[in-house]
């Protein structure tokens, strides 16, 4: 009895200090040395000024300019992470889903004569997983792309081609239909308009 | 659904079944001592733990023994989170400054990793410290997955055993499972991730001002170390509240695949290693084809499942997959092949809210998890849950012939199967036992948060995944709320959904594993009869399907009335409530 409890002390002390600090910190030293882009968030810049992470969805409301994230849960927080968590039989959630079709009608329908309930894709209009999903479908970017051009004053083609460029298809899509990351497609708006 | 989803499910059975034996075999000749690729390298170190802890001359442990050292062990190291948890504002690495835990809350914590189970009643990111997250959380995702690994080989022995009764040394086998499993993998794994994308550095959270001109804060932290190993071990707790949803842990699709497969490997190659030590490959091929069965079940109803509109979208107007707490790289494919996976094993990581699946394919990880998580389940305790549920068949295929069970050439007698029931009905009782509790009284209602049957489905899931140790969650499901400052101050909680869930995983966890080694201490040695006319086979595709049939009759019988009020008369109705 008295020589479990003393092993399982030691025990407990040498593995956390093995598994507690040398290991996360042996990874933390490997990370910052092969990975460092990746391993602190792969953030981005613009005209040398931090604006974000491309692995972190941001806020585009009411910017007519931008591409926009999905719906958040969590208002975009990237600390308090959250989903909505609403059932699929939830009549708020189903409320707020219609709101969302509505604002989406609202806001695309103006560039893209004939925009149905039935062309809005489920991304959308539903809360990501996370609250800062960073990416939307190719279908929602090629429905954004008419009023992004149209505000910008680009030819539909060039911010098409831009989606194109910013879409993540992997191993032909074996991973995933593809994604669209938006910040990463909006930084590249900005870039295409400054020279 | 896509062609592409089902092409991935299939890329992933295909690698893990040719994984499982090779794995297996490793794992096979680390516990027997054997030389492997690694031990020239940490031969030293394991010599030196090993001497630390069980002495130069590691005595074997009978039944009792071995219980006796998995029960203290896991207690200091219960106790020893605790306190961490309970005086986090002293520590150093807390960037944040955040203050130490509440004892309901820690209770619930400490339990949650000590049972490897990886249940978030907390919010990592937004309350623990780094070190508190490294020193606390992600070494016991390694240490209970350790005992988990140590047991199921240990439970293993006795089956095999033709004479004798001891069941190994703990010590011995806790730093193998450490230091020539876990840890190798972990940290090829999180190297990995971070490539991927998974953020690993010690900062503290960054400041930003975003394209639009608002204002975000990143939390940044070791995700990528820890990540690993939830994956690994079964603990699958997260960094973040919201688990692999975030892209921080889970980055890519590619990434998402690995995980996967870090989830399941294990689990799966335990069962090659069961068939080398008892002599013949062909009983684990039938262990893992019966959990491969389910499994591939499992994904063929969720996944459709979850690629149509939930009813409130319907009834909203919108159209296309289920995406309401889904990312869009993840889809309802690589969404629901995580949830599957990670309830198939008592593993738990989520990269999506399950809370908002549809009845139907949310319906489907409480199964996986109400199968008693034999399907693969954590690792080691999932291999000796399922030998429970083999000496059951067993006992009723006897039954049915008129001759006395056997299993491996062993009488099956009363023994043996009075531990079995013990061990096979225990964590259902806790779970509709709970269940029941919460739904009854005014403390269990505070914690639900969706209104209908959905409510009842969280309260069920909560428990049927605390007490299974698994950690997944319908997380609408509250237990401990805290603001967003920083600081985890003036929380205002539920503090019998912590206490309940707590004792659930805690008992959950060491009686069925109490119960296991003593069925093992029992056949240990036991005199073996050679097969004659009249043995039935274990190792054929006949017994594969009575196994299967008992697992689900077990479990079906069980469950069906409650998943009826919860999540199948979501699925049976375009109602919203």
């Amino acid at each position: 009895m008295l020589r479990q409890l003393r092993s399982s002390l030691q025990a407990v002390i040498v593995l956390t200090l093995l598994l507690g600090l040398a290991y996360p910190l042996v990874i933390t030293g490997l990370a910052q040395v092969l990975w460092p882009h990746q391993a602190n968030g792969s953030r981005v810049e613009q005209d040398g000024r931090l604006v974000g992470s491309l692995l972190i969805g941001q806020d585009f409301r009411d910017q007519e300019r931008y591409f926009q994230s999905r719906p958040s849960a969590s208002v975009y927080d990237a600390v308090a992470t959250a989903a909505s968590n609403l059932g699929p039989n939830s009549r708020r959630l189903s409320l707020e889903i219609r709101q969302r079709l509505g604002a989406f009608l609202r806001r695309e329908g103006p560039y893209n004569p004939g925009l149905t309930d039935a062309a809005v894709p489920a991304d959308a209009v539903t809360a990501s997983g996370s609250g800062v999903d960073p990416d939307i479908s190719m279908a929602n970017a090629a429905i954004q792309a008419h009023r992004v051009a149209a505000v910008r004053g680009l030819p539909l083609a060039a911010v098409m081609r831009l989606v194109a460029e910013h879409t993540d298809r992997l191993a032909g899509g074996l991973f995933g239909p593809g994604s669209v990351n938006v910040l990463a497609l909006n930084l590249a708006l900005d870039a295409a308009r400054a020279p | 659904m896509t062609a592409s989803g089902w092409l991935q499910i299939g890329l992933l059975l295909v690698l893990l079944t040719g994984i499982t034996p090779l794995l297996g075999g490793y794992i096979h000749r680390v516990f027997g001592g054997e030389r492997v690729l690694l031990t020239h390298a940490l031969g030293p170190a394991e010599r030196r733990l090993s001497a630390l802890l069980a002495g130069r001359e590691p005595a074997g442990q009978d039944w009792k023994g071995y219980a006796g050292s998995v029960l203290m062990f896991s207690a200091v190291c219960w106790l020893a989170l605790f306190l961490i948890l309970r005086t986090q504002s002293i520590q150093p690495f807390n960037p944040q400054g955040f203050r130490s835990g509440p004892w309901d809350l820690s209770f619930n914590t400490a339990s949650s990793l000590v049972s490897n189970t990886g249940w978030q009643f907390y919010a990592g990111d937004t309350t623990l410290s780094n070190f508190a997250q490294m020193a606390g959380i992600a070494v016991n995702g390694f240490l209970s997955a350790a005992v988990g690994v140590a047991t199921g080989i240990a439970v293993a022995r006795g089956f095999a055993n033709r004479s004798g009764k001891e069941l190994g040394n703990f010590w011995v086998d806790l730093t193998r499972a450490l230091l020539y499993v876990l840890l190798p993998l972990a940290i090829v794994g999180s190297v990995f991730l971070v490539s991927e994308g998974a953020i690993q550095t010690l900062a503290g959270n960054v400041h930003l001002s975003t394209l639009a001109g608002g204002s975000q804060t990143l939390a940044l932290g070791p995700v990528a170390s820890q990540k690993a190993i939830m994956l690994l071990g079964s603990a699958g707790a997260g960094f973040y509240a919201v688990n692999s949803t975030i892209p921080f842990e889970d980055p890519s699709g590619v990434a998402n695949f690995v995980q996967v497969l870090m989830i399941l490997a294990i689990p799966a190659a335990l069962t090659a290693t069961y068939g080398r030590m008892v002599g013949n490959r062909r009983q684990g091929w039938a262990l893992y084809a019966v959990m491969l069965a389910m499994f591939l079940g499992a994904a063929a109803v969720a996944y459709p499942a979850e690629s149509r509109p939930s009813p409130a979208m319907r009834a909203a107007g919108a159209h296309g997959l289920n995406m309401e707490g889904k990312e869009q790289r993840l889809q309802a494919s690589d969404s629901t092949l995580m949830a599957v996976a990670a309830t198939a094993v008592g593993n738990g990581s989520t990269n999506a809210a399950l809370d908002s699946f549809t009845g139907l394919g949310g319906s489907i990880p409480m199964a996986n998890m109400m199968t008693g998580e034999v399907i693969f389940g954590s690792v080691g305790s999932g291999l000796f849950g399922m030998l429970l549920m083999v000496l059951l068949a067993v006992f009723v295929a006897g039954l049915m012939v008129g001759r006395t069970p056997e299993y491996l050439g062993k009488r099956i007698e009363a023994r043996e199967i009075k531990l079995v029931t013990i061990g096979a009905i225990a964590v259902p009782l806790i779970v509709l036992f709970m269940t029941a509790w919460a739904i009854s009284t005014r403390y269990g209602m505070r914690s639900i948060f969706n209104a209908g049957p959905q409510g009842f489905s969280e309260t069920l899931y909560t428990y049927t995944s605390q007490a299974n140790n698994n950690g997944s969650a319908f997380a609408g499901y509250v237990g401990f709320s805290q603001p967003h400052a920083p600081g985890n101050v003036g929380a205002a909680g539920v503090t019998f959904a912590d206490l309940a869930g707590g004792a659930a995983m805690l008992v959950g966890r060491f009686l069925p594993m109490l119960a296991a080694l003593a069925v093992a201490g029992s056949l240990s040695g036991k005199r073996t009869i050679a097969a004659g006319e009249g043995t039935m086979r274990t190792d054929t595709a006949v017994f594969a399907v009575l196994l299967l049939a008992t697992i689900s009759i077990v479990a079906l019988l069980t469950f069906v009335p409650a998943l009826m009020l919860g999540p199948l008369v979501q699925a049976l109705t375009p109602r919203l409530f």
